[in-house]
């Protein structure tokens, strides 16, 4: 019988698409049977969702702007690359 | 590359290379020096393709710059970082039997923008908290912009190395977010 730690590496590495077809169906039997896992599983769903739209929201925000001094620091190697 | 043209394309990308550099590093400085290194490698280059954007070919060397970057730091990771096994430094998670120490709880999505707001504010708290490393590796990873394979060829890791990292960086952002993200937790 797997145990929940076992499962948490399963339920990770299946989010990266690890797991192999066995692999897969002894973690959706522990699923069935463990909530906490099932939670955890659905945490790291959660968690990608949240990490893509942080990225995203950093990405969009236009009121981020490169910093004057880097863009100067910027243009001056630039120039001195001449 | 005339240095008008690379002039003209730090006034009118810059900004966005930089957000787009932050969005990936989440670290000011280190944004900063990948965004310099990027023009510098232009003014050097005459490789632009007129029929592609010029936005998309800079983005394309920043990509290149971010994951440099992260090779650099992953070579300065002590080994026993990389080559610990599956199980090790996992104690604090599980019992003795493997068992959940803390069970997982139930999370509510944030709702309002306002949470979200607060959300991604306590979320960014709990990745600088975990080492840095893994941090970026999680973060390129989930931002689904690097797959497996080219994380491990690039980091000069291997897939299970690859995966023991992202697994102890989620474990420890989640376990981070449990404490910390009091969002109407149900037990």
């Amino acid at each position: 019988m797997m145990n929940c730690k076992q499962a948490s590496q399963l339920i990770s590495q299946d989010v990266d698409n690890l797991l192999s077809t066995r692999e897969r169906f002894a973690l959706k039997f522990h699923l069935l049977i463990c909530k906490y896992c099932s939670r955890f599983s659905q945490q790291l769903k959660a968690l990608h969702v949240a990490i893509t739209g942080m990225s995203k929201s950093i990405e969009d925000d236009t009121s981020i702007k490169l910093p004057s001094e880097a863009k100067q620091k910027i243009v001056k190697s630039l120039e001195s690359e001449k | 590359m005339t240095t008008n043209n690379v002039h003209d394309w730090l006034n009118e990308h810059g900004d966005y290379l930089y957000r787009f550099a932050l969005a990936r590093l989440r670290d000011p400085h280190q944004a900063e020096d990948v965004v310099q290194e990027t023009f510098m490698a232009v003014i050097k280059s005459n490789n632009f393709a007129e029929q592609s954007s010029p936005r998309t070919w800079l983005t394309g060397i920043l990509k290149h710059k971010i994951i440099d970057l992260m090779r650099k730091s992953s070579r300065e990771m002590a080994a026993s970082d990389l080559m610990s096994d599956q199980d090790a430094n996992m104690d604090e998670f599980f019992d003795d039997k493997g068992a959940w120490a803390d069970k997982p709880k139930v999370w509510d999505a944030p709702e309002s923008a306002l949470e979200q707001k607060q959300f991604f504010k306590v979320l960014q708290s709990c990745i600088d908290k975990i080492p840095a490393k893994l941090a970026t590796l999680f973060v390129m990873r989930d931002v689904h912009e690097t797959d497996n394979e080219e994380i491990c060829k690039e980091l000069n890791i291997t897939t299970t190395n690859a995966w023991v990292m992202l697994y102890r960086a989620r474990m420890g952002i989640r376990k981070c977010l449990e404490i910390n993200w009091t969002g109407n937790h149900k037990q």
